[in-house]
């Protein structure tokens, strides 16, 4: 195998994955770790530690980070894909006004879909490197470090 | 068909199936069956090795032959298969890919029953996914038959039943004895040999027409009798409301199936995180992407090469447009380039067949072991390991798939899979989203959101033109068609919406706080992930 640590996966980043010029710096949200219990022999059941760090102020950033971006990005091309569909069906008039040559509204449309699919798939990319993926896994390290005792060491 | 073909085309089929079982025999060394090792190929695939794998398997004999036949024959309306298919990754890579990852072990059943009681759960998860996988498992034996009939000359019935019952048995070969590891690899090479395929045509249907893309759909409009209408949508599904609203079904059934697909969910499981899983979703975009677009000038390129009554004479649903534009754009029937052409072209969708085939076949045997087996079998009974019960059901599965195969035949191979994607949709995606998003979401709408999809979506087939009460259905000279569209997606979809909702808010059980909070926290952090 190419690596054996899980935890490196620098390898084969795709395009849209390179950290080009003049992107932001990672943004830093509050860890959970500053909410931690430091009772030494307090013995929480792994449920509590879900429900405590589903209530902490840094899931809560990742998790709205994750919503902003996908619940708009969904209905956006959603729509669009619906509108051309139907667009399709009902108003072949439309579609088939000539635009240059041959190609005409119908052949711009299809080939727009491709387009943005492709320009969303490097947005999202993009939005969970830089504003989600430090966070989620310092919370993936808080959260298993608080199940650790509680589990037999599974981590 | 001359002698010339179908021995180049056997040989280098022959090829291909000696280097699968050389990589399954290769990978299956020294391996302990752990379950980890069977349903997941251990989990240590690269993005890029498991984004070439994602395309190999979704890539399908449908894509290649079926959406190029239906361009070939209707023109634009075949194109929004096209789109549909691409389309549809994004609602995988924005609302699944990196969330099953992170809860999931092997299978669609596990996001879900982490959070509810788990043995209805299981049941009803593992029955859609082997309904769905089955379903799809058809479209590319159908793909196979309708193959193998052009290469032998067409008619014999014997021939095209030896070559379902061959692709059956060597699938399950490889996944018994080569798990997700060799699956991968079969899938990897495949998609290599398939986008090589495809990228040499297109270039060669390019030169043909000067690299003029305009003149090629010109060309395409004037040979196929329609002018104009041709590059229009509407040659198939237009005119009266229920062709339209078919089509509606359709394009909804592609965008929201893709996320649905057992064999497609289960690659994720192949990499270590979640990460990884999201930049697979970003190669196999691209991969796809890239060969879908190529498709279309195929399709195209075939209307305007060869024309749609050679396309429709070989093959009355468009099957085998993409072999055919082979012959002639190496040379003809009778010359040396066309022959070889042709046989590499038939080589490369047998692969494509054989690569999409091992991949649901696997991922189904996961369900029948891992879901359905390990919670319906009597908890005194000895406990059979699970993985050789997943070989086991690996045979079962490509039994049912042959006998199917079998009977479909006569159906347009993308046609089928559009199907197969309605059922996807309807039955997995509504409990998928429900319990990876909503909090009060309860083992009793779990339940109703699967069957609420899976019985309505395969009642509206059953009842539909498909398979009885016209020329072209399954059964011809019955009729119990009480359901006018040919995609259940329109009305099924939103049925396994409603029925999760319904069932939800009628149910007296008090959704766990703490179960969804791990979810939550699991799916989005990766805490707790295997």
């Amino acid at each position: 195998m190419r690596y054996d640590d899980p935890w490196y996966d620098a390898l084969a980043s795709g395009w849209g994955e390179s950290a080009g010029v003049g992107a932001p710096e990672p943004v830093p949200v509050p860890a959970v770790a500053a909410q931690r219990r430091t009772g030494a022999g307090e013995r929480i059941a792994a449920a509590d530690v879900y429900l405590e760090v589903q209530r902490s102020a840094a899931f809560q950033e990742v998790r709205s980070r994750y919503r902003r971006f996908v619940v708009p990005g969904f209905a956006a091309f959603f729509a669009w894909y619906v509108g051309y569909v139907v667009t399709a069906t009902t108003a072949p008039g439309l579609m088939a006004r000539p635009v240059a040559g041959a190609v005409n509204v119908a052949m711009v449309a299809g080939l727009g879909q491709f387009l943005t699919t492709f320009l969303l798939a490097w947005a999202y990319a993009r939005h969970a490197r830089l504003r989600r993926d430090r966070a989620a896994l310092e919370l993936r390290w808080d959260t298993q470090e608080l199940t650790r005792g509680i589990r037999g060491g599974r981590s | 068909m001359t002698g010339n073909h179908q021995t180049l085309a056997l040989l280098l089929f022959s090829a291909f199936v000696a280097v699968t079982l050389a990589i399954t025999t290769w990978v299956s060394r020294n391996r302990r069956g752990s379950a980890e090792e069977f349903y997941a190929g251990g989990r240590l695939f690269s993005p890029m090795e498991n984004g070439f794998a994602i395309a190999g398997d979704y890539m399908s004999a449908a894509s290649f032959l079926g959406v190029t036949g239906l361009i070939a024959l209707f023109g634009y309306d075949g194109l929004l298969y096209v789109v549909g298919f691409l389309v549809a990754w994004l609602v995988v890579l924005f609302l699944v890919a990196e969330l099953v990852r992170n809860c999931g072990r092997f299978t669609l059943a596990d996001v879900i029953a982490a959070r509810m009681s788990e043995r209805p759960v299981r049941i009803a998860s593992g029955t859609s996914s082997v309904t769905v996988s089955v379903l799809y498992l058809v479209a590319q034996m159908v793909g196979a038959g309708s193959l193998v009939s052009l290469l032998l000359g067409g008619t014999s019935v014997a021939a095209r039943a030896w070559t379902v019952i061959g692709v059956g048995a060597l699938m399950v070969i490889y996944v018994s004895l080569g798990g997700m590891r060799a699956t991968t690899w079969i899938q990897i090479v495949k998609a290599v040999l398939l986008l090589s395929g495809t990228v040499a045509l297109t270039v060669l249907v390019l030169v043909r027409f000067h690299g003029d893309f305009d003149q090629l759909l010109l060309t395409a409009a004037e040979r196929s009798g329609h002018g104009n209408a041709f590059l229009v949508p509407g040659l198939k599904y237009g005119g009266d409301w229920t062709a339209r609203l078919d089509f509606i079904s359709l394009g909804l059934a592609l965008v929201l199936g893709t996320a649905g697909l057992p064999h497609i969910l289960s690659r994720f499981y192949t990499v270590p995180t979640a990460k990884a899983a999201r930049r697979s979703v970003l190669w196999a975009i691209g991969l796809i992407g890239g060969f879908y677009l190529m498709t279309i000038v195929l399709g195209f390129g075939a209307a305007a090469i060869v024309g749609p009554e050679a396309v429709r004479g070989s093959n009355a649903a468009g099957n085998t447009a993409v072999p055919l534009l082979a012959l002639d754009l190496g040379g003809g029937s009778d010359s040396t380039g066309g022959t070889v052409l042709f046989a590499i072209v038939a080589a490369i969708a047998f692969a494509t067949i054989l690569a999409v085939v091992a991949g649901i076949t696997l991922a189904s045997s996961a369900s029948v072991a891992h879901d359905l087996y390990a919670s319906l079998r009597h908890k005194h009974a000895k406990p059979h390991s699970e993985v050789a019960v997943a070989r086991i059901a690996a045979a079962g599965i490509g039994v049912v798939a042959i006998a199917l195969g079998l009977l479909a035949r006569d159906l347009n191979v993308a046609f089928l899979v559009g199907l197969a994607f309605a059922v996807a949709a309807s039955a997995n995606l509504p409990v998928l989203l429900y319990s990876l998003f909503w909090r009060g979401f309860t083992t009793r709408g779990a339940v109703w959101a699967v069957y609420g999809g899976l019985v309505p979506s395969l009642l509206l087939v059953l009842l539909s033109p498909v398979v009885s009460g016209s020329p072209e259905s399954l059964f011809p000279g019955v009729d119990f068609q009480y359901f006018p569209l040919e995609n259940p997606g329109l009305v099924s979809i939103p049925l396994g919406f409603l029925a999760g909702w319904l069932g939800t808010v009628t149910s007296a059980e008090v959704p766990d706080e703490a179960k969804h909070a791990e979810t939550e926290v699991r799916s989005l952090t990766g805490a707790g992930a295997v």
